[in-house]
């Protein structure tokens, strides 16, 4: 177990320097950013001064090295758009991202298994149809559009709810509706799948034929054993609600790290953008190898594979 | 009590729970405007630095003007010069500006300012390597000199028409203990200035809230501010904007998309105004032939795609709002700008036969950069489509944009250009026509008659000279100008509050009707 972590914990500081290797350069592509920075009335003295006075005119790799060798002892630099230390940035807006992917996730999980289980428990009938319904919808709107219909909704017809802001717990109920929602068709597809799976099963049917409560039967021996691809995907779903609320915070300005992040590629500011980069590299690389411990912890045949 | 009934009650109970947490949401966010004397406002992007020297958005100069002040002071109406932190001003040569200050003036600090903060503050500016971005404003600086604590004087390079301008708006007066002391990031996180609002609360591009300076000193042009707070809050999306200020959360929001600002105007609660502002749109083409042998080489071309785009009807239709076409290459209120140029009419037989005499009967496949206003530049190419012109679009972002036509690889581009709100020929033309990376055409006449125009302070120098630039710039058809941009105001109709054609919003003079 100790030498397999080991392997895992090497791959992914490989797999995050090679994807921060991989946007250095491809940032550069994207334009001068000491021209970004200068402004359109800047001539071309003014860019060559910046470009000088923020390390630009060093190489590309020169650049990158330095970067690198500065996030190793923990120092990110200093942003170039807002000339802050951008470990101060992300630690002030981590915790909207954090807080908004935590509920998001509670909430697709709180909607989708249960929904799953009785999709499973009565395949074809009406609740398997309007589980079904839920789904289609759920992966077919696109999350800006339920966003601003929610925002119309409880903001302006009825306004019960803050449409923007990140200021109480209030702020956090249309965003969470809207990225857990996302979330909710895959889980309780694979919930249902796995389920009906597990149902037809030898040792279910065993359990049945002892006689045990046919409750027994499903939370204790069958949904255990079909939730474990849940899992796995509830890892990848909740790195996608950490990094990929871009849009959701962009609607609800909730100004989390992953609206920071692309904020921060519009505007060349490389020591942020690498930071955060750096940041959900780990958070995804860290998700999954807990959804694999978890896996194992859940079904120990393949803690013995 | 039977089950249903107990059901009932439940359900009854279940309702009244989910209204009384409705109640007690809708009492949370109450953020009224007038009511409490806050004027709550938003924009899309997020600030950087407040200090202004590091900063260069138009929300950042909204911001420069109420936190800090200037030596002097521009009315954005008349164009009217009048003493700020100056009392008084006198241009003693053309390159000498002396400044009789203010007295008894403090920073938001309680410090006193004085003649050490304007020598320091220049001092700050002239100083190579630090990082600033404002550079262009303060290039033209030599040095200032304190004569004594409330005399002082500036001293500029070479006759700089601008300069006025320049100390009006662009270069405003720190403090200069405390900025020796915190440097630009602490003048980030906690701005101090003289001017009539003061920062009480800054999250780095969330939000940042303005009280009125109590104390600000009498006889400013800008006034003793009316409302007590100014709020501002960071709403990337315009449509969450809308939706804030359409049910009371916000009282002021800019840069409305023409569509959506129709609409809002049909609003009762809503005041929508339409302004215009000093950024234009042009097509620029590579008439030097630096990006290599191509048709923008031949007048005949240039004219025809001039004649080509009925920049009217996009104007009309799709612009909208207070925009305007333009045929010179200025924004049409700017000092120096002529509109007694060559026109070009939207005609396609002209356009056609033009092509034909260049040498180009059925057209011809040339790229295009551009790096904003895609839905402005899709019929501009299907306009050009017409006469037979097929187009490879490059779209990009701006830094990239630039740079490609800096480094020779642009033929034909789709670009605008804002001025910095200097309302002064020099502040455009020049750029693009003075022989700099910009220049397209490298036209020796014109850049003669530019350098001219910019290096006096004689008017009616600068006004001939500019009017035989503009003049020659569109006869050669170097650029096609196309209309000018507008911003579009949506406000409660409780706010009384002008916009200007500098495009900066200026709080200290709104109030409640």
């Amino acid at each position: 177990m100790l030498v397999y972590t080991a392997k895992r914990i090497l791959l992914a500081i490989l797999v995050s320097l090679t994807v921060s290797a991989l946007v250095f350069s491809l940032l550069y592509l994207s334009g001068d950013p000491a021209t970004a920075l200068a402004g359109e009335r800047a001539s071309q003295a003014d860019i060559m001064a910046i470009r000088a006075a923020y390390g630009f005119d060093q190489p590309v790799y020169v650049q990158y090295f330095k970067w690198l060798a500065g996030a190793v002892q923990g120092e990110f630099g200093e942003s170039v758009y807002f000339r802050l230390p951008v470990i101060d940035l992300i630690l002030e807006r981590l915790p909207v991202t954090m807080t908004l992917g935590v509920c998001a996730m509670i909430f697709a999980l709180a909607l989708s298994i249960p929904l799953g289980v009785l999709a499973a428990m009565y395949p074809n009938s009406l609740i398997d149809r309007a589980a079904l319904l839920l789904a289609v919808v759920g992966q077919a709107m696109p999350s800006f559009w339920f966003a601003l219909m929610l925002i119309v909704l409880f903001a302006y017809w009825v306004p019960i709810l803050p449409a923007s802001g990140s200021d109480s717990w209030q702020h956090f109920v249309l965003p969470t509706i809207v990225l857990g929602y996302y979330a909710t068709p895959a889980f309780m597809r694979l919930t249902r799948t796995g389920l009906l799976d597990v149902l037809s099963s030898d040792y279910v049917r065993t359990a049945r034929a002892k006689g045990l409560r046919p409750a027994k039967v499903l939370f204790k021996h069958a949904l255990r054993n079909a939730i474990i691809p849940v899992v796995s995907l509830a890892a990848v779903q909740f790195g996608f609600m950490l990094t990929g609320s871009i849009i959701i915070e962009t609607v609800f300005a909730l100004h989390g790290a992953g609206f920071l992040a692309w904020e921060s590629i519009s505007r060349s500011d490389f020591p942020t953008v690498q930071a955060v980069l750096l940041l959900f590299s780990w958070f995804y690389i860290i998700l999954t190898f807990l959804a694999d411990l978890l896996n194992a912890w859940l079904n120990p045949r393949i803690r013995v594979a | 009590m039977t089950k249903r009934t107990t059901r009932r009650v439940a359900l009854r109970g279940l309702a009244m729970a989910v209204a009384l947490g409705a109640t007690t949401w809708i009492a949370t966010p109450a953020l009224a405007g007038k009511a409490d004397d806050t004027l709550n406002i938003a924009w899309d992007r997020e600030l950087p630095n407040i200090d202004v020297y590091f900063n260069n958005s138009r929300e950042g100069i909204l911001v420069n003007r109420m936190v800090w002040d200037t030596l002097i002071y521009r009315d954005p109406n008349t164009g009217e010069f009048k003493g700020l932190l100056a009392e008084s001003f006198e241009i003693v040569n053309d390159t000498t500006f002396e400044f009789k200050l203010r007295k008894g003036v403090k920073f938001h600090n309680g410090d006193p300012f004085s003649a050490k903060d304007v020598v320091a503050t220049v001092d700050f500016l002239l100083t190579p390597d630090t990082g600033k971005l404002a550079q262009q404003t303060i290039g033209w600086i030599k040095g200032a000199e304190a004569l004594d604590d409330y005399t002082v004087r500036i001293y500029a390079n070479n006759p700089t028409p601008l300069a006025t301008l320049y100390l009006a708006g662009d270069i405003p007066i720190y403090p200069a203990d405390h900025y020796a002391k915190v440097g630009p990031g602490g003048m980030g996180e906690s701005p101090v200035g003289t001017g009539p609002y003061k920062v009480t609360k800054v999250v780095p591009g969330k939000e940042i809230v303005f009280e009125a300076n109590a104390d600000y000193f009498d006889g400013s042009p800008k006034g003793k501010p009316a409302i007590g707070t100014v709020h501002q809050r960071t709403i990337p999306d315009v449509n969450t904007q809308i939706v804030e200020l359409t049910s009371g959360k916000l009282d002021w929001i800019w840069k409305v998309p023409a569509d959506q600002a129709e609409k809002l105007a049909t609003l009762p609660s809503l005041n929508v105004i339409s302004a215009g502002t000093m950024r234009i749109g042009y097509l620029q083409f590579d008439a030097a032939g630096r990006s290599g042998e191509n048709p923008f080489q031949d007048v005949r071309v240039r004219k025809a795609v001039s004649h080509a785009i009925d920049r009217q009807a996009i104007v009309d239709n799709i612009v909208r709002g207070a925009s305007q076409v333009i045929d010179s290459a200025c924004y049409p209120e700017q000092f120096g700008c002529t509109s007694d140029v060559v026109k070009y009419d939207y005609d396609v037989d002209k356009a056609k036969a033009l092509l034909a005499e260049a040498g180009y009967p059925d057209g011809f496949r040339t790229e295009i950069y551009a790096y904003r206003n895609r839905e402005y530049l899709e019929p501009m190419l299907g306009f050009l489509q017409q006469v037979g012109i097929e187009t490879d679009l490059r779209y990009g972002k701006y830094a990239a944009t630039r740079d490609a036509i800096r480094s020779n690889n642009v033929p034909f581009a789709f670009m605008t250009w804002g001025s910095g709100s200097v309302p002064d020929v020099d502040a455009i033309t020049p750029v693009f026509f003075g022989g700099g990376p910009d220049d397209l055409a490298q036209d020796p006449e014109v850049q003669a008659a530019l350098q001219k125009g910019g290096s006096t302070v004689d008017e009616a120098v600068r006004l001939e000279a500019y009017q035989t630039a503009l003049g020659k710039i569109a006869a050669e058809a170097y650029w096609l100008p196309l209309w000018t941009y507008n911003t579009n105001y949506a406000m409660s109709q409780e706010l009384d509050w002008t916009p200007t054609a500098d495009e900066i919003p200026r709080f200290f003079f709104a109030k409640w009707k």
